[in-house]
Formats: C-alpha cells, structure tokens, sequence
C-alpha cells in the first residue's frame, strides 16, 4: 500500500524538488491512508530532514557502487526497495534524473507510469490525476486502472508543504549488477551556485531584442539581485549567444516559477508553451504589439536598455528599504 | 551498423489545441502534422552516421495511416525503410511493447528517440523501450560521439551535462545537441522523389497492455489584462511585484 519516494540528492545534499516530492507523497500517503516512506541513495547529510515534509520512515541506501548517479542501477534499486516496502505507488519529481529513472521504474515493475502530474489525484478510484499536456498548452485528466503507479511531478506546481512527523530511518542495500553499470559516468560539468532552471522560482529571461550576447550583464545582474536563474528564448541558444540549457519554451525546458521577466522577447506560441504556467510573467518589450503582452501580468512598453538598469537600481532600493 | 529511429507524429509547434466531444478529443480540425521536433534531431543525427560510417536506418511510428505522410517525409530526409505499426498510440506503455515486439527481433546497434513527444510530453516511451529491450537508456541526450561499438554520450542533467560511455547497443532520447538546428534537415525534390519507393511496411498490432486513459482536457484559465506600467516609472512595477504578486 505505501508509498514510496524518492528523496534524489545532489552532490550529497537533497534538492528542492526532492522536499516537494516528499511533500507531495506525504499528502497522496494521507489520502490513500497509508505510510510514506522516502528513498535516498548515497546522500551525505541528515535524512531526518525529510520528515519535515512528512515521511514517516527513509530506507538508505550507501553502497559504494552507488555512489554517482546511474539512471539502471538507480532505478532498479528503487524498485528493490518498493518490493521491500510493498509500496504501491512510487514518487518521482520530474527533474532530469526523475525523467531518466521513472520509464525504468514502471516498465520493471508493471506500473502505469503517468508524468508531469501537477496534482493531487483528484479520484483515487477510479484513480484519476491532472496533468500538463500539449507543452503546457493543455491539461489532462489521465486515469488508470493498475494497482501500481509511478507518477512523477511537475517541479514547482504542487509547493513544499511542511509537515513534521517522527521518522524512522533504516539503511536498505542493493547490491548492483554488472548490467546496471552498462553506462559510466566519465565527467559531470555543472555550474556550481545556480539555481537549475526547473527549479527557480524566480526566472530572468531575454530573447533577440537584446541584439548581442555582450549585453547580458544586465540580464545577468537582475537575476542575481533577484536571486533567480537565467533563461532565453530558442534563437538566442541557437545562434549561440546563451547555452542550450537555458533555452525555454516548448522544444526546451518548459518552466512554472512564481515570476517569469521576459526582456525582449516576442512571445511566439512556442515560446509561451514552455513559460506561460509562471505565475506571474512580466514582459519588457519595445513593441507594443509583442504578442507577449497577451499573456503578461505586467508589461513595460520601453527599451530594455533603458528599463532593465531602472529595475536593477529600483529592486536595489527597495531592497535597502525593507 | 542498424539504427532505429521513433518517429511520433505530432501537431506542428504553431497549432493551436483546441478539444472535442465534450473536452474528450483533440480537435485536429486545421491541424498540420509533423515529425515531433526532438525526432529531427535524432533522424539528422542518424544521417550523419549513416554518411560518415554507413548504417541502415530504419523509422518506425505507431500510428494509424494518417501517420504516413509523416514516415514519407522521414524516408524523404533520408531514411531507407519505414515501419508503422497501426494501432492507435493512446498509451505509453502500449506503445512501448509494441515498439519493442519489433525491435527485439532486429538487433539495432542504436535506437533513437526523442526525449518526450510535444503532444502528451510524456518522456514515457524511451526508457519504457530501453528497458524491455533490456538496452541502456540516456535521456535528454544531446551529444554522441560513436567509435565502432564505443559509444560516448552526453545528457543534459539539472544545470549542467554528464558525458557516459559505453558500448552499443543503447537507446538515447535525444534533443537539440545531437546535431545543431542549422544541420536540420529538410525534404529536397529529389529524396521526395526517391521516399515514394522506399518501403514502407505496415505491421498490425498486437497485444499490449493499456495502462492509462485521458478521460478530459482542459485549457488553461485566460489571464486577465495585463497591467501596463510607464516604463518611466518602474519603481510602480517593483511595489506590484512586491504587494502585489508577492514575488519580491
Ligand atoms: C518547431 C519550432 C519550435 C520552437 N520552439 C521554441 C521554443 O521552445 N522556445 C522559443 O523561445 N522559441 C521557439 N521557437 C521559435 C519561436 O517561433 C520564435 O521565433 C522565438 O521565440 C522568437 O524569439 P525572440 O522573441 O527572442 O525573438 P524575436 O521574435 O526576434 O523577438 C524579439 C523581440 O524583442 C523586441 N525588442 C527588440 N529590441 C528591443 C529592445 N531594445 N528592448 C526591448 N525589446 C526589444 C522586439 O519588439 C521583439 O518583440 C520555435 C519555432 C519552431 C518553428
């Protein structure tokens, strides 16, 4: 009956998907009433923290062969401890390990695998679940029939939600195969002290109307005032001004954060597709006719060359007074 | 060297969605079908292998005939055979046995998806097909550098890349990286010319467990009016996102 977590920790510590999976696991254990019951593999801290957000019990696990992500063994030790707890739902958030682990986790264990879930199910029997389809263009109410589910959530849709319980922690081992380990991890390249873009809660984006990549100071500058990550529109990645991870939109990473600026973007449909689940968008644009205004909360009609400093001296003072 | 290719058949980027029945189906009225924009750069990608290395490279789509115009234009860009599978790809799991029934008996040294489909966005059918084809699976993959059975790739992780290794055969979801958006390509006179007497093979369906039913759609709420802001006069926009929107 339980449901099982996974608690996925990166460079030893847990992530902020990590609290609202466990968050949300805890409240799906609530519904169904049963224990939630979190996973963690090769996390250095105190797993105790978890139960902050509501599990009531984590297995973990410390082999050495574990020790670097690998989406087979990981994957295949999640299911071991599913079949050790019984647990008949698995919770995975959809980061980009949650993404390259999930198919896995369904497919050995017979599961109906239903991704980008923003909710809560809203039926458990059937069992019923909202989803984000058509790049955020559309929902989707799935339902399924199987007892065994795998549901992996839309970071930064359902919320961390604390909730303090006593929780047990008792070490589980899996023992990877050689078939796990097909795949090596030669070398990880990561921009340490950014915020990975599924997760921000805060975004600074801009697109073409900024003309080089010689002006992202700016762009770059409001974002770290601000504390948020940085993103941009697809042309500005493929003519190589920005990386290729920071490209948003419906054929990138497809964002919800609680505030989404977008500087000098046009808001093609694609480009909204990704972006337009942000809570809260604020376009800056010379153009008054930018389709982006449509989908705005707040629109500046202005150069950015203009606005931008305005803003980065304006939140500074604001920041000074509160 | 044998590649697959999944080829999902999606509404082009700019459509519109719009549901039917009741919010039940996707109204396809005035919809123009595509090969799901991540399944290019897979498709290009094979190309390149195919030219530099020499490889046969197969597409396959579950789909019903509607789809074929979609396969043609991948037979069009180069691909030497097509399957559909014909059956009405509604699931993922579905999907992936009856992807896999094929694939299991045909010995590809690489299979390439895309990382998700822009239709349902499930990301489902990869690692679903690695797995039941008991193959390695890389997801958002966005670099592949093959030498001879020696595969080294890298995917996308959270704020970063992790570079792997290892020996095919291997499935990788792929996406823009595979080749660049300029190596894209496109359909010439000739390849449409040369796709029409490509084969295109029609496999039926067998059976295949269903695990998951959309039973409504919705469309988001419309946002109310934007509220439109001097741009001499941000601090009025910092004081909104503060009281206001409660971001800052
Ligand atoms: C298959 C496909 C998939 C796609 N997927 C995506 C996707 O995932 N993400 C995405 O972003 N796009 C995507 N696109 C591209 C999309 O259609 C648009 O071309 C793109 O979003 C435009 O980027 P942009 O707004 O930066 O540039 P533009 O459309 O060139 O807009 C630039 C904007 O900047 C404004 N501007 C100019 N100067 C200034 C200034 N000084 N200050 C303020 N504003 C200024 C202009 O008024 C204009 O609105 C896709 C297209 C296709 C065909």
């Amino acid at each position: 009956m339980a449901v099982l977590v996974y608690a996925e920790s990166w460079n030893g510590s847990f992530k902020k998907a990590t609290f609202e999976a466990v968050s949300y696991a805890a409240q799906l254990a609530n519904k169904i009433g049963t224990d939630a019951i979190a996973i963690t593999i090769a996390h250095q801290g105190d797993a105790n923290e978890l139960g902050n957000y509501g599990a009531n019990k984590v297995l973990t696990i410390t082999n050495d062969t574990l020790n670097t992500f690998n989406n087979q063994s990981y994957a295949h030790a999640i299911v071991s401890a599913s079949n050790h707890v019984s647990a008949e739902t698995v919770v995975i958030s959809n980061t980009n390990n949650g993404k390259a682990i999930a198919p896995i986790i369904a497919a050995k264990r017979e599961s109906a695998l239903i991704t980008n879930a923003i909710e809560l199910p809203s039926t458990l029997s059937p069992f019923t679940i909202k989803r984000k389809a058509f790049s955020s263009k559309a929902f989707a109410l799935f339902s399924s029939d199987s007892n065994e589910k795998v549901i992996s959530i839309t970071p930064n849709a359902f919320g961390i939600h604390e909730i303090q319980v006593s929780t047990t922690i008792e070490s589980f081992s899996y023992n990877t195969t050689d078939s796990d380990q097909r795949l090596k991890s030669v070398s990880v390249d990561s921009a340490t002290g950014k915020i990975p873009l599924p997760e921000a809660e805060l975004v600074v984006s801009a697109g073409r109307g900024l003309k080089g990549p010689e002006n992202w100071g700016m762009i770059e500058e409001l974002a770290d005032l601000l504390g948020a990550a940085t993103a941009c529109s697809k042309p500005v990645s493929d003519i190589g001004w920005r990386s290729h991870s920071e490209h948003v939109g419906q054929t990138g990473i497809a964002i919800n954060p609680q505030l989404y600026i977008a500087v000098g973007i046009s808001g093609a449909i694609q480009h909204l597709a990704g972006v337009n689940a942000s809570k809260n968008i604020v376009v800056i644009n010379t153009d008054p006719e930018a389709p982006f205004f449509k989908a705005a909360d707040y629109g500046i009609v202005g150069d950015a060359f203009e606005v931008v400093p305005k803003l980065i001296e304006a939140i500074k003072t604001h920041k000074s007074n509160n | 060297m044998k590649i697959l290719v999944c080829i999902s058949h999606v509404p082009d980027t700019t459509s519109k969605i719009n549901f039917t029945n009741n919010n039940t189906e996707f109204d396809s009225n005035g919809i123009t079908y595509v090969i799901n924009p991540y399944d290019e750069f897979g498709l290009t990608r094979a190309m390149v292998i195919k030219e530099t290395s020499g490889a046969t490279v197969t597409v396959i789509n579950v789909g019903p005939s509607s789809t074929e115009p979609t396969l043609r234009k991948a037979l069009a860009i180069g691909a030497d055979n097509a399957i559909r599978i014909n059956a009405e790809p509604t699931d993922a799991n579905y999907v992936a046995r009856l992807l896999a029934n094929y694939a299991k008996n045909e010995n590809f040294d690489l299979i390439i998806t895309g990382r998700e489909s822009i239709d349902y966005n499930g990301g489902a059918v990869p690692g679903m097909l690695a797995t039941y084809l008991d193959i390695p699976f890389v997801n958002a993959c966005l670099g592949l550098e093959l030498n001879g059975n020696q595969a080294t790739v890298i995917r996308e992780i959270d704020g970063g890349k992790e570079t792997l290794e290892g020996n095919l055969p291997m499935l990788l979801a792929g996406q823009k990286g595979l080749v660049e958006e300029k190596d894209l390509r496109i359909p010439a006179m000739r390849g449409i010319m040369m796709a029409r007497k490509k084969p295109l093979t029609v496999i039926e369906a067998g059976n295949a467990e269903k695990q998951t039913s959309v039973i409504k759609f919705d469309l988001p709420e419309a946002k109310a009016a934007c509220t439109m802001i001097d741009a001499d006069n941000v601090d009025q926009l910092v004081q909104l996102l503060h009281s206001e929107a409660k971001v800052i």
